[in-house]
């Protein structure tokens, strides 16, 4: 009776890759159309465990049972034709093709004369399309659609599978608010229908929205779950996550701010193919020694675009003036913004922040790499050094410093990517969505961390899309909506009305 | 370290020793210091084209262009030293030395590099196709340059370069070795040879770290072009004569010393002493084929087969790459 409620279980799971042990004994139980939401630090082996229930990693230590039934998945396709699907956070659609080819992707539907039969396939992907609630032909180019809705066409895909398990790590981390209502009533949906659904994500406080029971890992192991998700906390959440209460949630000092020392003056960027429309229009402000200037707006709001027109990116498009110290700097590429004293955690730290076949050692001293050269010659002790010092500093979990970066959770390879930008030394630090994908107790270290680096008088500027976040760590805001800036508050004046008002104006 | 991944990583060495033992055992003349100091002769053109082609790889780049530049090349050193330039209509003529010859060459070869990584970065054609247009340049150019015929007769002072010795060991091979020892530091040991590694590895993030990637690419494509150069001086020298078609497809001779030395043609995995190995595997197979009296059509057959089993044991250890 017990087990017609458990659809999957994972039995003393282990998982060792060279040098780490990823999961150690780990049993779980998926529970029958219920939300089943995984917690725990980065690295704690989330991404792996579902790895393995996906068929992902064929090769580990223990028992998986379906439905009572010992399986063992050879691949994901494996895993997709028992039922099992996986939604990961990097999307693996093909851009080129339409939603329809993309869903039928290898089980396409032909006819009598063995020619692909398009109009059936679309009329079936049209309904699969209307139950994730994506309003688009099922025609459309992949390459057309913003990133929800490419996760919106993966969970269709799950679907036409009829998926009895739908496994999702970290769905919500690159989607504005808007979609994720929708993937929220596409849970719900599915959970009406009694699809079971693996949740992970670091974002707390929507756990609470959509979890029916939480399971906690740490360091690899099982340490408990919460049964009944509406008797959870927040804090029992953390606990569980930490093994501990964080006690000093990130309150930021306040500090005498320096000297102005970056200022931008109606910087603007058309778009590429038509220059009256603008990603970036008309943007001033400027930024003191030891100011965290935070930069609020939704997704498509021209933030990024802001940050990299700024980091030289787009220099032959962008016009408007930059001064550091006061004094006007012509920042043709990334090269000269970083002679003047700039930096930049991107946003994609995969795509953008890493060379994930590199070691970390190389990853983190790739900025600077002056500093560990002596007569033209890299020096490998300082280079080690410059890496394991920053590996303590900011606490990265890893074997050593010699790991590839591309064995590491997804939060630590975050570290490594700001670890390279420390290294340079900069006096302006621009750091795109810096904690996404990164644990509470992670991201607590990288707040203290932007403190720390305010008080040695750089000059931080952060943007985010989450508010409490951005009101936790900045001393000012600037909100942008529609590639311009509407609004500036001060910390006292900020409130999450205020600022939401700014950013949909 | 156990067995299995250290057979996983010495594979290339151990498969030159089972070779070396194989043939030495099947041909009497194999085993010989002659037969060693004939096959080192022969692929040091190879090594020093591979050095480059290396380079280029690891960025995630190709170069088709430079069995043509080492031809292109090797008929203007040629050229030069037996001929000079001479404008009767200007009244000009200039003569050359061996070594002037010998620079005029390597400019050659440089400046047709240079051209190559300027189309790359520049105007983003793809290297495939960029260095594709360079082969039939150079080689059209070489044609007109010869007019279809060798030059020949080059003297004793060039003829050192490709067949003299120095201290027991051949020119060729002091001048491969040299330039091996160089890539090998260079790769390994500076900030160049690092960024060429983060740019095959990941552009986008070696972009957004500062590092000069169109310079960094450029500077890869002229080093190809003057060590092809180097290539055609070596193999002109050692002829005795520039031959219009010379390095006809050592491109791809070249491609499979790098494959074979576990070079990933998606770029940023790979190293130099895996080349050099490559090559020598593919030296020894050559010798020791000849001397077994297999048949030229056989001989490429069984060294297609060995590219093919060096990339599938590659495959086996990196499984997760593309
Ligand atoms: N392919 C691999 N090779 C070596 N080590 C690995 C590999 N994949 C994961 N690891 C290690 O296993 C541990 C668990 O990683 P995993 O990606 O499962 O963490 P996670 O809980 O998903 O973290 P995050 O919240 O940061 O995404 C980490 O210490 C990681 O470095
Ligand atoms: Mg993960």
């Amino acid at each position: 009776m017990e087990e017609d409620n458990i659809i999957l279980q994972a039995v003393n799971i282990t998982k060792k890759f060279a040098g780490v042990t990823a999961l150690d004994n780990v049993s779980i139980n998926v529970h029958k159309g219920k939300v089943n939401v995984i917690v725990g630090e980065n690295g704690a082996g989330k991404s792996t465990l579902m790895k393995i229930l996906s068929g992902v990693y064929p090769e580990y230590d223990g028992t998986l049972l379906l439905q009572g039934e010992p399986v063992n998945f050879s691949n994901p396709k494996d895993a997709m034709s028992k039922g099992i699907a996986i939604i990961h956070q990097e999307l693996n659609l093909i851009p080129y093709l339409s939603i329809s080819a993309n869903i039928f992707l290898g089980r396409e539907i032909v006819d009598p004369l063995g020619l692909l039969d398009f109009k059936k396939m679309n009329a079936i992907t049209k309904r699969l399309l209307e139950r994730v609630e994506c309003n688009v032909p099922a025609t459309t180019l992949v390459s057309s659609l913003r990133v929800g809705q490419q996760q919106q066409v993966e969970i269709a895909k799950a679907l036409l599978e009829d998926a009895k398990v739908v496994i999702m790590d970290e769905p919500t981390s690159a989607i504005t608010d808007a979609e994720v209502e929708v993937l929220f009533r596409i849970i719900a949906s599915l959970k009406k229908q009694q699809v079971s659904i693996v949740y992970i994500s670091h974002k707390l406080d929507e756990l609470f929205l959509i979890a029916d029971r939480f399971v906690g890992l740490r360091d690899g192991k099982m340490v408990g779950t919460i049964e009944n998700a509406e008797q959870g906390t927040k804090d029992d959440l953390i606990r569980l996550m930490v093994g501990r209460d964080i006690t000093n949630l990130y309150i930021k000092d306040t500090l005498p701010l320096g000297d102005e020392i970056f200022k931008v003056e109606n910087v603007s960027l058309p778009k590429p193919s038509n220059a009256s429309q603008f990603l970036v229009n008309n943007v001033s402000f400027s930024l003191r020694k030891g100011e965290v200037l935070g930069v609020f707006g939704l997704m498509g709001a021209g933030r990024t675009e802001l940050l990299e027109t700024l980091f030289g990116l787009h220099s032959e498009r962008m016009s408007g003036s930059i001064f550091i110290d006061g004094r006007k700097v012509d920042i043709r590429s990334v090269k000269d913004a970083v002679a003047n004293g700039m930096g930049l955690v991107p946003e994609d730290r995969k795509k953008d922040g890493l060379v994930l076949s590199m070691p970390i050692y190389k990853n983190v001293s790739m900025a600077s790499l002056d500093q560990v050269i002596d007569n033209g010659f890299l020096n490998n002790r300082a280079e080690n050094g410059l890496a394991k010092q920053y590996i303590a500093d900011l606490k990265i979990k890893t074997p050593s410093q010699n790991e590839r970066s591309k064995n590491l959770s997804g939060g630590n390879q975050q570290k490594v990517v700001l670890s390279k930008w420390l290294a340079t030394t900069p006096k302006i630090l621009f750091l795109d969505e810096p904690t996404r994908g990164i644990d509470v107790n992670a991201k607590n270290e990288i707040y203290h961390w932007i403190n720390t680096l305010a008080k040695r008088g750089l000059g931080v500027l952060v943007v985010s899309s989450e508010l409490p976040e951005i009101m936790a760590i900045c001393d000012r805001i600037i909100v942008m909506g529609k590639s311009r800036i509407t609004g500036e508050f001060t910390k006292n004046e900020a409130t999450e009305d205020i600022i939401m008002n700014a950013a949909i104006l | 370290m156990n067995i299995k991944t250290t057979l996983i990583r010495f594979q290339s060495i151990i498969a030159l020793l089972v070779l070396c033992i194989v043939l030495s055992f099947m041909s009497d003349k194999f085993l010989t210091p002659e037969n060693g100091w004939n096959i080192m002769r022969q692929i040091s053109v190879n090594v020093c084209i591979s050095i480059g082609m290396t380079l280029v790889i690891l960025t995630r780049g190709i170069d088709l262009s430079v069995g043509s530049i080492l031809a292109l090349s090797g008929a203007v050193a040629a050229g030069l030293l037996k001929y000079g330039i001479d404008v009767p209509s200007l009244n000009l003529f200039i003569g050359f030395t061996v070594f002037g010859a010998i620079l005029g060459g390597l400019f050659v070869g440089g400046g047709l590099g240079v051209f190559n990584g300027w189309m790359i970065t520049k105007f983003k054609v793809p290297p495939f196709v960029a260095t594709l247009a360079m082969l039939t340049i150079a080689r059209g150019a070489t044609m007109l340059w010869t007019g279809g015929f060798p030059i020949t007769g080059l003297g004793a002072h060039f003829a050192f370069i490709g067949t003299g010795w120095f201290l027991g060991i051949p020119m060729p091979v002091w001048i491969t070795a040299i330039l091996v020892v160089i890539a090998v530091i260079v790769t390994n040991k500076t900030k160049f040879g690092r960024y060429i590694y983060a740019i095959g590895g990941n552009e986008s993030a070696a972009r957004l770290s500062g590092l000069p990637i169109n310079k960094i690419k450029i500077w890869v494509y002229t080093i190809a072009g003057i060590l092809a150069a180097v290539g055609g001086i070596i193999l002109t020298s050692r002829l005795d004569s520039a031959q219009p078609n010379a390095g006809f497809s050592y491109e791809l001779d070249s491609i499979a010393a790098v494959v074979i030395g576990g070079t990933s043609l998606s770029g940023g995995r790979g190293s130099i002493l895996g080349t050099v190995q490559g090559a020598l595997i593919i030296g020894v197979l050559n010798s020791g084929l000849v001397l077994l009296n297999v048949s030229p059509f056989w001989q490429q057959i069984i060294k297609g087969f060995v590219i093919l089993l060096a990339v599938i044991l590659d495959r086996i250890n990196h499984p997760n790459e593309e």
